[in-house]
């Protein structure tokens, strides 16, 4: 064997997933302990607050997915999980309001930021999909009431031959598999986006300061 | 009045209630009113309360 080809990196598709998955972030910034100073500021916390509300969306959905989808009508263990879940929901969108409103107003996308801003706003659009989806997935009068209103709409823009709302087994999957995948898959792109390009400086405040 | 109707006159009766706001085309249940208000305190208070610094880092 050569010098050269002693030194040449490896060739395998295992080497070159693991040099693009270790290329992702700059060293260190995959789960920092100091921040610039300006992210010193109660307007940083709600991202956070969103991916954590998000957890436990998920957690208390899993534990939906247990019982059953009209496990929450019939014992009061269910109807607590149930409302966990309808809560934290509240939750994740409030503060992922909030967050976007931040964000905003201190222009995020500057700094080539603009994949991380588009990706923000994709995965608000999927969240709400996916709650249009749970509201259709309590099996219940209201359940049935939104999907009769919502049938024409989605008709209306050519999409109700393969996602008909009127369906409450298929909107159920949507809801508890396709759906979070592409939201959970979009948070992480979002946040290895962040740990990339670094928190967004305030707009009167240099970057990395 | 059958099983059926009666279970559908308390749907309408659960889906009606709450208080609701008109403004023009505008309306808004109070409760909703309320989570949106609480959401523009929550952003004008992360504004302006200061941030807890750790002490013991420089």
């Amino acid at each position: 064997m050569s010098a050269g080809a002693a030194t040449a990196p490896p060739s395998s598709w295992t080497a070159r997933a693991r040099r693009r998955i270790v290329g992702l972030v700059p060293e260190g910034q995959a789960l920092p302990d100091r921040q610039p100073t300006y992210v010193a500021s109660w307007i940083y916390v709600f991202g956070v607050l969103t991916v954590a509300a998000f957890l436990v969306v998920l957690g208390s959905g899993g534990l939906l997915a247990v019982g059953g989808s009209a496990w929450w009508h019939t014992t009061s263990l269910g109807h607590f999980v149930n409302s966990v879940h309808l809560w934290s929901v509240e939750l994740f969108f409030a503060a992922m309001v909030v967050h976007l409103w931040g964000k905003f107003w201190m222009a995020a996308w500057r700094g080539r930021r603009t994949l991380t801003w588009v990706i923000g706003v994709v995965a608000f659009v999927a969240s709400i999909g996916t709650a249009f989806t749970g509201y259709l997935s309590q099996s219940n009068f209201d359940s049935q009431w939104i999907g009769a209103e919502g049938k024409d709409g989605i008709n209306a823009i050519g999409v109700g031959a393969f996602f008909n709302v009127l369906n409450p087994g298929q909107m159920l999957l949507w809801h508890v598999v396709l759906l979070p995948l592409a939201v959970g898959a979009l948070t992480v792109w979002h946040v290895v986006l962040v740990r990339r390009h670094g928190v967004v400086p305030p707009l009167d405040a240099k970057e990395a300061e | 009045m059958s099983v059926l109707t009666a279970a559908t006159a308390a749907a309408s009766a659960s889906a009606s209630s709450g208080h609701y706001l008109h403004w023009g085309v505008v309306s808004i249940s109070v409760a909703n009113l309320v989570v949106i208000g609480s959401m523009v305190v929550a952003f004008v208070l992360a504004l302006v309360l200061p941030f807890p610094h750790d002490r013991n880092r420089s």
